[in-house]
């Protein structure tokens, strides 16, 4: 298929970016790597009028460290990230979790912000972000604002984003993770999981963030409270049932859902050590 | 004629070469018909059936016509002059019925995804943008979906005027059935389910028609694999004469059997072009391919073994189901996969005693038909299955049921109780090869001491036979007009050098260069010196094209014998020019040589260049006839089989219900080897197609007939990553129908890899009494076998 004609700006700078989505509404998307939206364009699911190429602007790809925090550029590729010594020290869930996005060739041009943005139930970083306690940093017209990851994904492919605004960077605080652990359950070496766990612990709390069991990634609060408390992995697995939503698909029902996400977390959390 | 002798002089036969048309593929020089831009040529879209079963109350046009771009728009009412419909029927397959089918729907529409009407626009955007703009109401009527429940009674009538959705029914007893399993020892029963499946070509079914009306001629440009059949097919419905249509194949991206069947969209794009007097490019994207390409296997059997106490089988009892969509698929029919089922099952042992049936039943899927080892991965699952079943009933290793039940080696020639005739196999030799080649002693002391520690892996083994160059007796018998023969011309070019024109087809396999590595050793010259062009009907001789594992055994052979003539025509002058015998000349590296010193006498270069500029050289009555045609079939027997063992060695992940695939063996015998090297790679691909069906690959319908996974991200096709490491090794019986000895490879791998994955899921399952009889094995099947968790019911 083909996609339906649309118009193209590749703006030089964020500020005309912001300008123009301000500018043309729900009728102009942003554009970077385009591993989601190119197909979506060429399926016909989404015929936006204006795409706004951000995939060039230099000021969303810086990767620093400062003040304990490590921040990741939007625009970074996802290649990019993964091979950064600094993520790979500091964040080392994030260089583990993006080995299993996609394939090689879609890693090289799909972008950390574009796949947060595009909130993906079935994606890994939303899961990260939310498992890191991330704060996504935004701007539009109103200037820059911080949203923390927990916040940050409302909906099926809906964040708490304006508009108007456009996902700068994330940061990610950098507190000494004592543990972290990533597995997930996909068919085949690429493809979207079944179901995903990112897990971090940290001095005094414990953080569970799941993909691929609902609508959007979500943090399982009571499994991570009892994790957190000290409390048997076998009562944090029996929690999952009221954290997680029933959610059934074609390849899994919401029971065989929920018994392999127990096994995920058996299998990451158990790795920890004993409990 | 021996190709074992490695030495011999100009040797090419059995030689490992990489294909030359490799490196233009990879630069991305390679010429697919959605290559070819036609001056005026403009872009077909279609519009297609949202429903499964529905009645077409009214279609609108008009605002589509008014759409940037258009050219045309089309519906049904339209073709009805520009192209006749077609019954996929043929006399052999006694019984079998099926309606007439249109280019695009006429009054009903039968599947999701059936061609409603297409729009010419000048770029396939704007086709796609007007489609949108056609209005149809449909009025929807009941779909049939399950194969079982479309034979049931009250069932709604695909097409009424055939009185019923049952297409084709075939029984075959022979011996004497009840009184064997009367007396066996055992009866081993089990139902296995088969999921629909298909071809996934990389590169998607491409036409590009050029009707020209100055010439009155048609030219097609087509990714297909029978440029002769499809040119019979346009004169036929277009009401052309034959001399009037060229089908030209030029690049083809895979075809597996999935290139080889009129489409509907393709017949409508090809009709259209006369229409318009405008050539006409339709390519199939990736989702209508999902929905048009013909899907395969999707059977049910119902199946029986009788065993002795010695582990002896003595009949097979089956009773096969399979639905094939609305129509039997034209000009081969939907038929045959059912058909082979029940020829092959039980067809590596000896036994005596068989019934079967099967029934091939319409319904409001996708159309089925052949592909890939066409019927062979179902016949093999279900005799390999029972077996492994008996051997565990009787407490013996799967490997002592299969060597007691083998056919001997030196049996041959014999008849199955089906009737298949077998010339030459070697099926103890493939099992002995395999023991060795996988260690299966020390494999299985791998495996009982890994269960020990609650790892659960699984050794599989499934042996198979395969039909392959095929004469007459698959469709020129039942009346279609497909040819079973092959034709080769050779000639000797103004520098020595020679050009080969078959009609075989390449479709990535390798053709091409094993028909220059043929013609080479035939001749006696380099293999660098020999250009071969195929798939064009107006400058190769006639012939069946590529399918069924023949181009190598059939197309092969007709290279060789008109490359045999054509050097003793160059002898013939050879010996005039230098005034000698011809008995006493030779060829051999690009000249004639003395026979008995092996010197050189004269190139073939200096000979074309006499023979072409200084004729007035050569003796008085002496014409130079520098080119050879030959045709060849088979006519000894109707089937080359070849047969082959395949093995896996996996392990099973309890708690997921994942599968980890570690090692594949195949061992198999497929005659004389012209090129180890695409032998081997054709034998992983479809080892890996076999594995797509065992573990990956599933037609997703709903209750409604709708595909619900129709797109490369939901239908799983077998990837790299998941795949074991393949290891082949060879036994070589050659046919002694035909010189080369050469018989079909294309189709062993898929053959048995499901059945070997499948029993070594199964092996792996033993320790917990389980079996499963359904492929794909998908998680949720197998953790639902194994109730690992609270409900017990995984969807998949």
């Amino acid at each position: 298929m083909k996609a339906a004609a649309f118009d193209y700006i590749r703006p030089e700078t964020l500020g005309a970016a912001i300008t123009l989505l301000s500018k043309h509404g729900p009728d102009a998307k942003l554009i970077a790597g385009g591993q989601s939206l190119l197909p979506a364009l060429n399926l016909r699911l989404s015929a936006p009028g204006l795409l706004i190429d951000i995939g060039r602007l230099a000021e969303l790809r810086d990767i620093t460290l400062a003040d304990r925090t490590l921040h990741i550029g939007a625009g970074c590729t996802h290649a990019h990230v993964m091979n950064h010594p600094i993520v790979q020290r500091h964040a080392p869930l994030i260089a583990r979790a993006l080995t299993e996005v996609a394939h090689p060739a879609i890693r090289a041009r799909g972008t950390f912000g574009g796949s947060l943005a595009n909130a993906d139930p079935a994606a890994e970083l939303p899961a990260c972000a939310l498992a890191l306690d991330a704060v996504m940093h935004a701007q539009g017209p109103e200037g820059p604002r911080r949203i923390p990851a927990a916040h940050f994904f409302t909906s099926l492919f809906e964040t708490a984003l304006a508009p108007d605004e456009v996902l700068t960077g994330v940061d990610i605080p950098i507190q000494g993770d004592t543990q972290w652990g990533f597995a997930e359950l996909a068919r085949r070496t690429g493809d979207y999981a079944m179901v995903g766990l990112a897990a971090v612990a940290r001095p005094g709390t414990i953080r569970l963030g799941w993909f691929s069991v609902g609508q959007t990634a979500i943090l399982a609060h009571r499994a991570a409270a009892i994790l957190t408390e000290g409390g048997p992995l076998e009562a944090a697995c029996t929690a999952l049932a009221d954290d997680l939503p029933a959610h059934d698909d074609p390849q899994a029902s919401a029971a065989m859902r929920l018994h392999l996400a127990r096994v995920l977390l058996r299998r990451v959390v158990g790795a920890w050590g004993e409990r | 004629m021996k190709f074992s002798n490695p030495a011999r002089p100009d040797a090419q036969i059995g030689l490992a070469r990489a294909r030359p048309q490799a490196r233009a593929l990879v630069q991305g020089r390679g010429t697919f018909a959605s290559d070819i831009t036609v001056p005026r040529m403009v872009h077909a879209a279609f519009l297609r059936s949202p429903y499964a079963h529905a009645t077409i109350t009214a279609i609108d046009l008009a605002q589509a016509r008014t759409m940037p771009g258009v050219v045309a728009v089309l519906d049904g009412a339209a073709m009805a002059d520009l192209c006749t419909p077609w019954v996929g029927v043929l006399t052999h397959l006694k019984g079998l019925k099926s309606a007439p089918q249109h280019p695009l729907a006429v009054g009903r529409v039968r599947w999701q995804g059936e061609p409603v009407a297409m729009v010419l626009a000048n770029t396939r955007a704007q086709a796609e943008d007007a489609a949108e703009h056609i209005m149809v109401s449909y009025d929807p009527l009941p779909p049939v979906v399950d194969a079982a429940a479309a034979l049931a009674p009250g069932a709604p009538i695909i097409h009424p005027e055939l009185g019923d959705n049952l297409a084709f029914e075939r029984h075959i007893d022979t011996g004497n059935t009840d009184a064997a399993f009367a007396a066996a020892d055992h009866i081993i029963e089990a139902d296995f389910t088969f999921g629909r499946h298909t071809g996934v070509t990389l590169e998607a079914r491409a036409v590009v028609a050029d009707w020209n009306e100055g010439e009155q001629r048609l030219t097609v440009h087509q990714g297909t694999q029978v440029p002769h059949m499809m040119q019979t097919i346009y004169a036929l419905h277009l009401g052309l004469d034959e001399s009037q249509v060229r089908v030209i194949c030029p690049d083809v991206g895979g075809s597996f059997g999935i290139k080889i069947h009129v489409y509907p969209d393709e017949m409508a794009a090809v009709a259209a072009s006369r229409l318009l007097r405008r050539p006409v490019r339709f390519a199939a994207d990736r989702l209508e391919s999902f929905v048009s390409d013909i899907h395969a296997r999707d059977h049910t059997v119902h199946a029986r073994l009788a065993v002795m106490n010695d582990g002896t089988i003595t009949g097979f009892d089956i009773d096969d189901l399979t639905g094939i969509g609305p129509y039997s698929a034209y000009p081969r029919t939907s038929a045959v996969e059912a058909n082979q089922v029940i020829n092959l099952i039980g067809g590596p042992y000896r036994f005596a005693h068989y019934r079967a049936r099967t029934r091939v039943a319409f319904q409001n899927k996708a159309m089925m038909s052949q592909y890939r080892a066409v019927g062979h991965p179902i016949a093999t699952s279900v005799t390999e299955g029972l077996l492994d079943r008996a051997a565990q009933r009787l407490g013996i290793d799967p490997v002592t049921i299969r060597r007691r039940n083998l056919i001997p080696d030196d049996a041959y020639p014999c008849t199955s109780p089906s009737g298949m005739r077998f010339e030459a196999l070697s099926h103890h030799a493939c099992l002995d090869r395999l023991l060795t080649l996988m260690d299966y002693d020390g494999l299985r002391a791998e495996q009982a001491s890994l269960r020990e520690r609650g790892i659960m892996r699984g050794i599989g083994i499934a042996s198979f036979i395969e039909i392959t160059n095929p004469g007459a007796a698959f469709y020129g018998v039942g009346g279609a007009r497909i040819s079973a023969q092959d034709g080769a011309t050779i000639r000797l070019d103004a520098t020595g050098r020679l050009i080969v024109q078959a009609s075989v087809t390449e479709q990535g396999q390798g053709t091409t260069t094993i028909l220059a590595q043929i013609a080479a050793e035939a001749m006696g010259v380099a293999f660098e010196h020999i250009r071969v062009m195929l798939g064009d009907t107006d400058i190769t001789p006639y012939g069946g094209g590529t399918w069924a594992s023949r181009a190598a055994g059939i197309g092969g052979e007709a290279t060789w014998q008109a490359a045999r003539a054509l050097r003793d025509q160059i002898l013939t002058l050879a010996a005039s020019i230098l005034q000698e015998t011809p008995t006493n000349l030779d060829i051999s590296g690009g000249a004639v040589i003395d026979h008995a010193s092996r010197a050189e006498r004269i190139t073939l270069a200096e000979l074309a260049r006499i023979a072409y500029f200084r004729p007035d050289t050569l003796p008085k009555g002496i014409q130079a006839e520098l080119i050879a045609t030959r045709h060849y079939v088979p006519r000894e027997y109707p089937f080359a089989f070849t047969n082959g063992i395949q093995a896996a060695w996996l392990e099973l992940d309890t708690e997921t219900g994942f599968i980890t695939l570690l090692k594949h063996w195949v061992v198999e015998d497929c005659g004389t080897i012209i090129n180890p090297l695409l032998v081997d790679e054709q034998i992983r691909g479809g080892v890996v197609q076999g594995i797509g069906a065992a573990l990956f690959e599933q037609c997703d319908y709903d209750s409604e007939g709708q595909m619900l996974n129709a797109s490369m991200a939901d239908y799983l096709v077998p990837m790299a990553g998941e795949m074991p490491d393949i290891i082949i090794g060879h036994v070589t019986t050659p046919t002694a129908e035909s010189t080369i000895g050469a018989k079909g490879a294309g189709e062993a791998g898929t053959a048995a890899a499901a059945a070997a994955v499948a029993n070594a899921v199964n092996d792996a399952l033993s320790p917990r009494g389980i079996t499963i009889d359904t492929i794909p094995l998908t998680p949720a099947r197998i953790l639902a076998a194994l109730a690992t968790y609270a409900d017990g019911v995984g969807r998949g």
